[in-house]
């Protein structure tokens, strides 16, 4: 079966007057339909890129410079906007981060739904409502007629981002990226949310995306894990074995800064130090280098080179390239 | 909703009330007070005034009855214009001025907002900037420099338009085009940066992942969200329209109130500057509440409040 | 996938490689952007927007040529030449014809004369000297009174400042324009009376409708200046050294003057200059409505006014006024926007 989703080596940057801020620098991945793929990291290390330009909406200075995005045996990078068009909301849907803004306040949420339903479907404008409720009850949200004469702002958070999916699912698509959803929200909603995502897709069975800081979000709906860092992934495996066999430095940093109610022991959470890089002046090196607890001389002036654990795990990082050159040498002197 | 009216129209008749005590006691500075100003009269005839007009009363009860008057819509007689009351000038004179200021306000609108738009669509390009020159030039030129310089231009020196009166549809050109420049250009102005604002809001990427068409998401999702602050200078547009009508009816001598005011200042026919100052503070102080209000009825975000 | 990631780097690795690095070294690779004040960083961009320094030199040289050009000038505005009245650019009068025949030499009239045989060129200087000053002086009086009323009641707050706010709210729903007509109609004959007594006189030297100008800014035009002073001592109120120079004892009048207004000082700059050409729109307004300056004063609406009448013959007359007026506004304008886009990037439209 082939792939629903393949990046291969894809380079992005922002043009900004400041100069060239490089986004992404090579970020390859693959799905395969139904998979749960998580994307990890910190605030700007290009995880929503990657998905917005899966949607070919990256924002105005922004450029694909380098790879190429197939989804579905459809090459994106090359597909002109009006073919893109058919494909966003249809195909591949997105959830965003803020449901507060991300709904227009001037329209009813009725007349949202409706929009995208009857933009890809020949459905009438009855159809288009009846499908508009059957979506509010599927997302859990109750008095579906009522709620669809009303505007964003009478809603509570939690109820605008049911919406928010609601209107990702509209037209059944085979791809969804979550950009964060549950961040903007207040915890209890937050389990709600993924909860409803979880029991979603094992209802309708399309691909995710989930694109998050936290960690422990991504071990619950995942399958797999990317972890990226400055505009590269550095880490990608299983759940399993991201988790306990964590290899690269930041993903092990990750790790240590969510508190664990399992355990017994008072473990202290340690934040990862330092601040991120600068992406208008990249490092030679690593990127995570400067902030890296093991760092060696090597890791400030090359890029280390992505190494094979397994068949599914792999990760870019000196220290395991330097337990293979141990070997090696320790070899040799035997 | 209704304690929002409530309170904006009680707030606009303080205002008003401000206003019109403000003007009669301002008025009673003019030596002699404002009904009898600079008359060199006979005694008898100066007392016959006096009691004709209740001057001889004391001031608080002229205060008074002044108040009651305008209550009634009485704004006295005119002192220039014999026989006339103030209201009647008013009556005849206001609807050539409301006709100019009506049409004005739409052109500005009509083309300040997709001049606003086109610009915030090409931010940074060719488009934009010359938006950004006309905005930046029409805001910087007053009123009687852009009327004089269109009267000398397409009045004397092409003779291409009428220069005086408000005859024919030829007429209304260039008094329009010079009332309309600067509002047109604040509008503009206005425009744009809010189109860049919604432009860059979440909702519009959330139109753009729908696979909605650029045309869909400008004129549905954008342009209304964006005119909303058009909205609100729709208030100080009509205050600017109706002064700015001074110095135009003045320059094309048209016969509407902004003339007949300029007169009554030149021609210190007091109780015509009373009234109409009144007259057009009502006028704006109302404009202002309904403005607010129908802001709220167009944005549903506030409505509960 | 796994193909691709199994290549091995291209050069030879070394034990020392793999040393841990030492924190200097760490430093070294991140660069990071100096940080620089805020005024040297304002100023940096200002002097890097082209459109704002070229405002600014346009302004200097204007202010050159009205307040100090005039005084040597060989002509004066109030100065009628007999003989020499209504001459074209550049044209001499009779008399002065002569003189030159007899070997005087007689400054040309670059911009003609008026109606009454006043050199334009002169006048139109004072002109924009008076619109200038007008300018300056209105937005000094409404800095120092919004400013002040601002930060009062943005600092007290509580009932001082829901009364002092709601009086703004009042004044500022007052059509300004008609009460300025109002005042400038109706004040001219109290401060004549007041421009007699003793220690007034200053009113006469300024002039009474003038007087009334400033008055009125005065009276009606902080409430802007005084909404935007209030709530950026709302904003800074709530942070952290406001409130530990009151835990050291500081007065409220000295946390005000040192650590409040000079944190909004930006602000204050950027509305002033925008004040700036507005006062000067209303004055040139009055003035072409006949109410402003008084005669023999010149200011550039009055004499764009007194144009009106010989537009046919002598639109020059017109034009002088009109453009430099423009120029004027247009340049504290941009100068406005480019010192807004330096010191205070919060404030953007």
């Amino acid at each position: 079966m082939g792939n629903l989703l393949d990046i291969k080596d894809e380079r992005l940057s922002f043009f900004t007057p400041a100069g060239e801020v490089k986004a992404l620098g090579g970020v390859s991945f693959s799905m395969k339909e139904g998979d749960v793929l998580g994307i990890v990291g910190e605030s700007g290390s290009g995880k929503s890129v990657t998905s917005y330009s899966v949607m070919g909406l990256t924002a105005h200075p922004g450029r694909l410079i380098g790879g190429s995005i197939e989804f579905n045996g459809h090459r994106i990078d090359q597909m002109s906007e009006k073919e893109m068009r058919r494909i966003r909301g249809n195909e591949v849907s997105i959830i965003f981060q803020d449901p507060m803004t991300s709904l227009n306040p001037v329209y009813t949420i009725g007349n949202q739904i409706c929009e995208v339903i009857r933009l890809h479907t020949k459905k009438s404008k009855a159809e288009a409502r009846a499908r508009a409720t059957e979506l509010l009850t599927l997302v859990g949200i109750n008095e579906p007629e009522k709620r669809l004469k009303q505007y964003p702002h009478e809603l509570s958070g939690g109820m605008r981002q049911r919406v928010m999916i609601a209107i990702a699912l509209a037209c059944e698509p085979k791809l969804l990226i979550a950009d964060e959803p549950t961040t903007a929200l207040d915890v209890t909603i937050q389990a709600q949310i993924l909860e409803l995502m979880i029991e979603l897709r094992e209802k309708l069975g399309m691909s995710i995306i989930m694109i998050t800081h936290d960690l422990g979000i991504v071990s619950s709906m995942c399958e797999k894990i990317a972890v990226m860092y400055a505009g590269k992934i550095v880490e990608y495996g299983t759940v399993d074995e991201i988790f306990y066999e964590t290899s690269h430095e930041y993903t092990k940093g990750l790790l240590r800064s969510i508190p664990k109610l399992t355990s017994e022991t008072h473990e202290k959470l340690v934040p990862i130090e330092g601040t991120p890089v600068d992406m208008l002046n990249p490092p030679k090196g690593c990127p995570f280098a400067p902030r890296c607890g093991a760092c060696m001389k090597i890791c400030l002036r090359e890029m280390p080179p992505y190494t094979d654990l397994s068949d599914t795990h792999y990760s870019a990082c000196w220290l395991i390239q330097k337990r293979e050159f141990e070997k090696a040498a320790g070899g040799e002197k035997q | 909703m209704g304690k929002y009216i409530l309170k904006r129209v009680a707030m606009a008749v303080l205002t008003i009330y401000l206003v019109s005590t403000i003007t009669f006691f301002l008025m009673n500075l003019v030596p002699g007070g404002p009904f009898l100003a600079e008359k060199a009269v006979s005694p008898q005839a100066q007392a016959a005034m006096e009691e004709k007009y209740g001057l001889d009363k004391p001031l608080s009860v002229q205060y008074k009855n002044y108040m009651l008057g305008l209550v009634k819509g009485d704004l006295g007689l005119s002192v220039k214009q014999r026989g006339r009351t103030v209201a009647q000038i008013i009556a005849t004179k206001f609807p050539v001025s409301a006709r100019l200021g009506g049409l004005s306000i739409l052109t500005a609108v009509c083309v300040g907002i997709p001049l606003g738009s086109i610009a915030a669509f090409n931010r940074g390009k060719w488009a934009d900037n010359v938006v950004i020159f006309i905005a930046t030039c029409g805001i910087a030129v007053p009123s009687f420099v852009i009327c004089t310089l269109l009267l000398m231009l397409f009045g004397l020196k092409l003779g291409w338009l009428p220069t005086v009166g408000l005859n024919s549809v030829l007429h209304y050109i260039m008094p329009v085009t010079a009332l309309a420049f600067y509002p047109t250009a604040y509008i503009a102005r206005l425009m744009r940066s809010s189109m860049l604002d919604v432009l860059g809001q979440d909702y519009m990427r959330t139109a753009r992942a729908k696979g909605l068409g650029q045309f869909k998401c400008i004129f549905k999702h954008a342009l209304r969200n964006a005119v909303l602050p058009v909205v609100t200078y729709l208030g100080p547009l009509l205050a600017y329209t109706l002064t700015g009508s001074f110095v135009v009816e003045k320059i094309f001598t048209i016969p509407g109130l902004g003339s007949e005011f300029v007169g009554s200042i030149t021609g210190r026919d007091y109780p015509l500057i009373m009234g109409t100052t009144i007259f057009l503070a009502v006028l704006i102080v109302s404009m202002n509440v309904i403005v607010d209000i129908a802001y709220k009825l167009i944005d549903p975000r506030i409505k509960l409040k | 996938m796994s193909e691709q990631n199994k290549k091995f780097p291209t050069f030879q690795l070394n034990v020392d490689d793999f040393l841990p690095a030492d924190e200097a070294e760490k430093e070294s690779l991140v660069t990071m952007r100096a940080s620089v004040g805020f005024w040297k960083d304002g100023f940096q961009r200002l002097l890097k927007n082209r459109v704002a320094i070229v405002s600014f030199v346009v302004i200097l040289i204007v202010m050159i040529f009205s307040f100090i050009v005039p005084s040597f000038y060989p002509y004066s505005y109030e100065h009628q030449i007999r003989g020499a009245e209504n001459l074209a650019p550049m044209q001499y009068s009779d008399g002065e014809l002569e003189q030159i025949a007899a070997g005087e030499s007689v400054f040309p009239h670059i911009l003609g004369t008026d109606h009454l045989g006043r050199d334009f060129a002169v006048r139109v200087m004072m002109g924009s000297r008076i619109s200038l000053l007008v300018g300056l002086i209105a937005s000094g009086l409404i800095l120092l009174i919004g400013s002040i009323y601002g930060s009062v009641a943005g600092f007290f707050g509580g009932w001082v400042d829901i009364i002092m706010m709601r009086i703004v709210d009042i004044i500022y729903t007052v059509p300004d324009i008609l009460i300025i007509i109002l005042l400038a109609v109706t004040l001219k004959y109290p401060l004549q009376n007041l421009a007699e007594q003793p220690g007034f006189g200053w009113i006469a030297a300024v002039g009474v409708n003038l007087t009334s100008i400033f008055i009125v800014f005065a009276l009606l035009y902080w409430v802007g200046m005084a909404r935007i002073v209030r709530s950026q001592i709302l904003q800074l109120k709530e942070q952290e050294y406001v409130t530990a120079a009151r835990a050291l004892g500081a007065s409220s009048g000295r946390i005000i003057r040192k650590h409040l207004l000079t944190n909004c000082i930006g602000t204050l700059i950027v509305t002033t200059t925008l004040q700036i050409p507005s006062a000067i729109f209303t004055e040139s307004f009055l003035s072409f409505l006949g109410i402003g300056v008084a005669v023999p004063m010149p200011s550039l609406g009055s004499l764009a006014n007194d144009a009106l009448n010989g537009l046919q013959s002598y639109p020059y007359r017109l034009l002088a006024p009109a453009l430099l007026i423009s120029i004027i506004i247009l340049s504290f304008n941009l100068l406005g926007d480019g010192l807004r886009d330096a010191f205070d990037p919060k404030m953007k439209e």
